[in-house]
């Protein structure tokens, strides 16, 4: 009888164990992430460009990097966002959610959703070798809203099947048309999940470097253009982080700092969003 | 009136074709990629037959040679030992959230957890940089002095710590957390009523979890597990950042390895300038592609049957 | 006014058979109770109505439903129309995720009525209907989910009236109200049938007896029986109503 308690006690302290090394692995990594960057991180570093041989312990900043990471992620959501509404809408019992055209579309957004994201780069850059062009915004902002497509679509489809049936027959029963029942009642109910679903594919989006380290190049400067390279966080601390200089190494962690902080901004705005954007739906 | 509705209808009419465009959309790009990596692919294959390809032990792209094995077995054996960290910290957290955890502390973890699973790879990379690679290049030191010939354990050469070991450890911390998302969804529906008749048997808690909760969430685990290594084994810039990156086969945890991705990634700037290089990396990735794609689905599928279960 | 006349009305979820072969005309003006015991096929029927059917999986119908001379099962039946002139109350009441205000309005504004003062005066108006008015008029803009149960289905109620219909279809809108919020809503039904015919679903006899003026008795997908209230309630001619009516089944 006792070595049944026994077991008990022991696997309670397994879980708590194994709970404690993954969280605890997690606040060393947020520790040394911080200490670094807070060390390496000052206003000059934010808002100054970097002035040429990275690399070599150049002088300036990350602003390339900043404003580059915010381009790309920016324009890459808005890209996904124009295609995965419509096609998670699709995906809904009110269009071809029955058929076997959405089991299809379905299965094949849940293959991609796990396709790493370096195969979409490759591809991108493939791409761009046969068109003839060079790595720039262009290439980065497609390679990425690829990354993304997968993460939001799954997540709006699950947002728009929560609203209930009974309310989307209430409002065909009074004469809505189906893109009116969409736009007017399950769009606004959907709302913060929805919104919430776009938070996390931009947070996925800044911090992806494999999808933008073969297509959007990398410069020291703001593009000007879409064809223009183009910066990124994560490009950033992938290309500095080994160097022997100090100056390089210092931009590094910048770097890495400046994600890990907007990673954690979306994930708050994320939560705080919620409940404003919650006023009037239906519980 | 029949002009609003007539307009009501266009509106309605309009909108429903757009979104069939956006799905046609989807599944065209889909076949684009595809299309587009095994065109590239295709002048090595070309060249060489498959097995050939897959089973070679030469890397050197300047002579012609491209043989993938190390690369895949660097991947497997970094995401297997990333699996084997991974599965047991995850089950046992997951099961602890949901089964054990006070709510206010479950409150308080869960966030962390989901929060965890949002951090970019390079920024587990740098952790891995400073703080995994070095301890594990002390541990590996020790294991060379005082455990000289152990397969699979004793390092082949001087170790830097850059190994397939500090790779499967990043790995771990950077899978875990989605693993532990979809093993707790997994647990927390499963009907209350289950555990309440196994504890009215005297079953003990854990005996309640071992013998039927798991049991009855045993195909979402799976897929929570299948997820993990779809993942780990596509994973690119944490990997690359500590895995040593040598294009031989490891002989042991404490050796270097040189997964796919991490191929694909470091040989970007070289790719044009050597003939076929390009094809060879374009195979990588249509090969990375298709395996993932593959266990996902597999993963998928038994998820969506689970989740379906519950609904009917 | 408009009639409807059903004939031939069957419906099948795959294999199964929910309605046979159902023909009844339903009178204009007044309140005709739809009864029978639970998995009848009222809802079903109800539904065939106003071609909310279409929306259940796997349901196949065949026969005519005539509104007004014109056969709504049609392949070509105009529905947008069809479900303006057919409104719907349903058990539990679902209200848009909008304002009081809005959740009144919208129907309107999509017909094309957007001048605001005229929308102002309708919202108005169609509260006034359900007596909500005097106790929102205060919170017109706050979210309707914030309503007790009673004011929420009394508010789709305003919703419904707000189109214009002439027909309204009530699936037992009484059964998840409390019995205060019942007894308004029947009065409403009451005050409504000189301007609407009203087809009220509904599995309690005792609500059949108070509000009914003409009854369908269903029993497993068959029309067993129909006539008025009064007839049918004290001299039955079939046996399963007779059953029913004492409390023997259902």
């Amino acid at each position: 009888m006792t070595w049944r308690r026994r077991q008990e006690r022991w696997m309670k302290v397994a879980m708590m164990a194994a709970t404690s090394l993954l969280i605890g692995s997690f606040f060393a990594l947020l520790t040394v992430l911080v200490v670094k960057g807070w060390q390496a991180i000052s206003w000059s570093m934010v808002v100054k460009l970097p002035t040429g041989g990275a690399y070599f312990g150049g002088e300036g900043g990350i602003l390339n990097a900043i404003v580059g990471s915010l381009l790309l992620a920016v324009g890459a959501t808005s890209l996904s966002l124009l295609v995965a509404l419509p096609t998670a809408l699709l995906l809904q019992p009110d269009y071809a959610g029955r058929k076997k055209f959405a089991q299809f579309l379905r299965s094949l957004l849940d293959g991609l959703w796990g396709v790493p994201s370096i195969v979409y780069g490759a591809c991108g850059y493939a791409l761009l070798v046969a068109l003839g062009w060079r790595a720039c915004l262009l290439g980065g902002l497609i390679a990425l809203a690829f990354v993304e497509l997968p993460i939001m679509v799954r997540a709006m489809d699950e947002a728009l099947g929560i609203v209930p049936k009974a309310m989307k027959e209430a409002a065909y029963a009074l004469a809505f048309t189906r893109y009116e029942t969409m736009r007017h009642v399950v769009l606004r109910q959907a709302l913060p999940s929805l919104v919430t679903a776009v938070l996390l594919a931009f947070g996925r989006g800044i911090g992806d470097a494999a999808s933008v380290l073969f297509t959007a190049g990398y410069t020291d400067n703001i593009p000007r253009s879409l064809f223009d390279p183009v910066a990124s966080l994560p490009l950033t601390v992938f290309f500095l982080l080994n160097t022997p200089f100090e100056e390089g190494q210092r931009r590094a962690y910048a770097a890495a700092f400046v994600l890990l902080v907007l990673v954690l901004a979306v994930n708050v705005l994320a939560r705080v969003i919620t409940k404003p954007l919650s006023r009037y739906i239906v519980r | 009136m029949a002009k609003v509705m007539s307009r009501r209808l266009f509106w309605d009419r309009t909108f429903t074709v757009l979104l069939w465009g956006a799905g046609c959309l989807v599944i065209g790009l889909t076949g684009t990629l595809f299309t587009a990596l095994f065109w590239r692919a295709l002048p090595l294959l070309h060249r060489q037959p498959l097995s050939e390809l897959l089973m070679g032990t030469q890397w050197q792209p300047a002579k012609e040679a491209f043989g993938f094995l190390p690369f895949l077995i660097g991947s497997l054996g970094v995401t297997l030992t990333a699996m084997a960290i991974a599965v047991p910290l995850s089950l046992l957290t997951a099961v602890y959230l949901a089964e054990y955890a006070r709510p206010t502390v479950r409150l308080l973890l869960k966030p962390m957890v989901d929060l965890m699973a949002g951090i970019p790879s390079v920024v587990y990379g740098v952790f891995g940089v400073l703080v995994i690679v070095p301890a594990v290049g002390k541990l590996a030191a020790f294991v060379k002095t005082y455990l000289p010939s152990v397969p699979l354990l004793t390092p082949s050469a001087p170790p830097t710590g850059y190994s397939l070991l500090a790779g499967g450890i990043v790995l771990a911390l950077m899978v875990s957390p989605t693993v532990i998302a979809v093993m707790d969804e997994i647990l927390r529906s499963i009907p209350m009523s289950l555990r309440e008749a196994a504890l009215a048997l005297g079953a003990t808690r854990w005996e309640t979890v071992r013998f039927v909760v798991l049991r009855a969430g045993h195909p979402g685990i799976v897929s929570a597990v299948l997820l993990g290594f779809a993942r780990a084994f596509g994973e690119t810039m944490a990997v690359v950042m500590v895995v040593g990156n040598v294009p031989s086969i490891p002989k042991s945890l404490f050796d270097p390895a040189y997964p796919l991705p991490a191929l694909i990634a470091n040989s970007y700037g070289e790719m044009m300038s050597v003939p076929l290089y390009d094809a060879a990396l374009m195979l990588a990735a249509l090969w990375l592609f298709l395996s993932v794609l593959a266990v996902n689905l597999v993963a998928q599928h038994f998820l969506r049957r689970v989740r379906r279960g519950w609904a009917g | 006014m408009p009639r409807i006349v059903v004939r031939n009305l069957s419906v099948y979820y795959g294999s199964h058979q929910a309605l046979r072969d159902v023909s009844v005309e339903i009178p204009d003006g007044q309140i005709t109770v739809v009864l029978g015991p639970s998995g009848c096929g009222k809802t079903t029927f109800l539904r065939c109505l106003n071609r909310l059917i279409d929306l259940t999986e796997g349901a196949k119908v065949t026969g005519e439903v005539f509104l007004d001379g014109e056969n709504i099962l049609a392949k070509d039946a105009d529905l947008l129309r069809l479900r303006q002139k057919v409104g719907m109350l349903t058990q539990k009441p679902q209200v848009f995720p909008m304002s009081i205000y809005e959740n009144v309005a919208f129907g309107a504004w999509l017909k094309g009525l957007r001048d605001k003062k005229a929308l102002d005066e309708l919202v108005r108006q169609c509260l006034q209907r359900v007596h909500l008015l005097e106790e929102v008029r205060d919170r017109l803009f706050a979210p309707a989910f914030q309503l007790s149960v009673g004011q929420q289905q009394r508010l789709c109620l305003a919703r419904a009236l707000a189109v214009e219909p002439e027909v309204l279809l009530c699936d037992e809108p009484t059964s998840a109200l409390d019995p205060l919020s019942a007894q308004k809503v029947e009065e409403l039904f009451r005050e409504l049938k000189e301007r609407y015919t009203i087809v009220l679903v509904t599995h309690s006899l005792r609500q059949a007896k108070r509000l009914a003026d003409y009854v369908l008795f269903f029993y497993m997908g068959e029309l067993v029986e129909h006539g008025p209230a009064q007839q049918v309630f004290s001299e039955p001619r079939e046996e399963r109503t007779r059953a029913f009516l004492t409390g023997v089944i259902g």
